[in-house]
């Protein structure tokens, strides 16, 4: 691992998984304690129309899918506050039509770019240095305004009517999360990749959860797993010589089944523990 | 002249084209202690959420302390029924009873050492200090709903509206609720909406039924003709605890 340090694209990789776990981390926890994990899965992959636009039209592709996926969380945004009923069928639709914008624009493109794989898998090895610093603005963006308005976070995400009543303005901040879920999104499929998005996103969280006791620890404690599930999936797969945004996801997944283990026999030996002797 | 505590002024309110509440007029003075009746889908919540400001209505006027809802919501207290409650989420009870201060501090700096001194007294208030570490997933029902007292007491509420009050708590907390309330209403307005008519202590000192529509006298008597517009069928009014109020037995049935 030590001599991989001397490439470039290693360490550039390394600080990338570093600055993607500190926006998904916190951004993840909320869209694990909001419940909106299939629309965190519905900007991801509607990303890809992003892509197919900026192709097409000949500019940025990060720049594509940022901007097309902020407008597509926006409409997410309206549509869940104003039809919760019918909200999951409308983010099923938006994801697979993004996508398939994406899949037409790209036909439509002169100049087929081979990278296109790289959008859905990933590609934390080619990491230029000009993106690492687009990740760091991503990270304070998120920061800052997480710390900003924790407590009104806090209180819409565990008590949304309670919120309301006590004039927390919900509807702004939802539209402000999935925006920034839109840009975190962005972020990760740089690391993953889009089909691999949800998973970096929540598996972090779901098992930070249970080991929590405040939102804010749950967030740290995100940042933490997602830094060494995104290190130690990138040493695997440089070592076994694997796709990187596979394996990272991969080593997420061991964890998410052992936590589950883990917590099964703790709950086992508790019982066990309070029984009369 | 005080403003009136809440006034509802010809309120309809519908969802998917359905009417939920039809033409609803509500008067209460402040220093009231009201308990609004009806069985489930008559409306009560949504009533309570017009009140609250997190819904508007169809047609007609909310109006709590005078004003448009949302702009007193540093003054009213609200207390939620249990069931809505995710228990995985990781807080703790201090966390909670802080969540109170929003209306007044904390929505975009911190809380301050004063807003954990509210906090401290409404727990200590509801016994539940002792508590304050503990996740809120690890509470018994009627525990949580003492905390979710002590969050609404923290945000020192001229009116305190509370739903479904005895539906978690446990039963030896139930005459303490009601002389809390008691001694709460000897300063703030009191609405508790129900659909269960043992939340007629003798402290309540006036009652509406409600049915979409709103059946509704300015006195503490509810009478057979009221619950059976509101409840569609007989109900047995039970007179324990409420010596003084004006009821008449149900045939048998």
């Amino acid at each position: 691992m030590i001599e991989a340090l001397h490439f470039e694209f290693m360490r550039n990789a390394l600080l990338a998984g570093l600055l993607t776990s500190i926006a998904c981390g916190i951004i993840g926890t909320l869209v694990v304690v909001n419940r909106i994990v299939f629309i965190s899965g519905g900007i991801a992959h509607a990303a890809y129309g992003g892509v197919g636009l900026a192709f097409f039209l000949g500019i940025s592709p990060i720049i594509g899918a940022a901007g097309f996926s902020l407008l597509i969380s926006a409409i997410m945004a309206l549509v869940t506050l104003k039809n919760k009923q019918r909200a999951d069928t409308i983010i099923g639709v938006l994801w697979a039509v993004g996508m398939a914008l994406g899949i037409i624009l790209i036909d439509l493109s002169s100049g087929y770019n081979v990278d296109l794989m790289s959008y859905l898998f990933g590609s934390i090895l080619a990491v230029p240095t000009s993106d690492l610093l687009l990740m760091g603005a991503v990270d304070l963006i998120v920061l800052v305004v997480v710390a900003m308005f924790y407590n009104s976070f806090l209180a819409m995400s565990f008590d949304e009517e309670f919120a309301l009543a006590a004039g927390v303005p919900v509807k702004t901040l939802y539209f402000v999360l999935l925006g920034m879920m839109a840009f975190v999104v962005v972020m990760v499929i740089r690391v993953v990749g889009l089909i691999l998005v949800i998973a970096l996103l929540t598996i972090p969280p779901y098992i930070a959860e249970r080991y929590s006791q405040s939102l804010r620890g749950m967030m740290v404690l995100s940042v933490v797993l997602s830094a060494i599930f995104s290190f130690l999936g990138l040493w695997l797969s440089y070592f076994f010589n694997l796709t990187s945004g596979a394996t990272i996801i991969m080593v997420a997944a061991f964890f998410f089944f052992a936590s589950l283990v883990v917590d099964r026999v703790r709950s086992r030996s508790g019982r066990d523990s309070t029984a009369p002797a | 002249m005080q403003p009136l505590a809440i006034e509802v002024k010809d309120v309809w309110f519908s969802y998917d084209g359905q009417p939920v509440l039809r033409a609803v007029n509500l008067r209460i003075k402040q220093g009231e202690f009201l308990a609004i009746l009806g069985p489930n889908g008559s409306g009560k919540t949504t009533l309570l959420k017009l009140m609250l400001g997190i819904v508007k209505p169809s047609m007609g006027t909310v109006r709590v302390l005078g004003q448009e809802p949302s702009s007193v919501a540093d003054r009213i207290g609200y207390v939620p029924q249990d069931t809505n409650v995710n228990k995985d989420f990781p807080i703790s009870v201090m966390d909670v009873a802080l969540m109170g201060r929003l209306g007044h501090a904390g929505r975009s700096r911190g809380y301050s050492a004063d807003d954990g001194r509210r906090a401290r007294e409404a727990l200590e208030k509801v016994n539940m200090w002792e508590y304050r570490k503990r996740p809120i997933g690890k509470l018994s029902g009627g525990q949580r709903q003492r905390v979710f007292i002590a969050r609404a007491l923290t945000a020192d509420p001229q009116i305190l509206f509370m739903d479904e009050p005895t539906a978690s708590v446990d039963k030896e907390f139930q005459s303490e609720l009601y002389d809390f309330l008691k001694e709460l209403n000897t300063s703030a307005t009191v609405v508790v909406v129900s659909h269960d008519l043992s939340v007629l202590s003798s402290y309540v000192k006036s009652v509406a039924c409600l049915n979409q529509t709103l059946y509704f006298h300015d006195s503490a008597e509810i009478t057979q003709e009221m619950i059976d517009m509101a409840y569609h069928c007989p109900v047995d009014l039970i007179a324990h605890g409420l010596p003084h109020r004006v009821l008449r037995k149900h045939e048998e049935h």
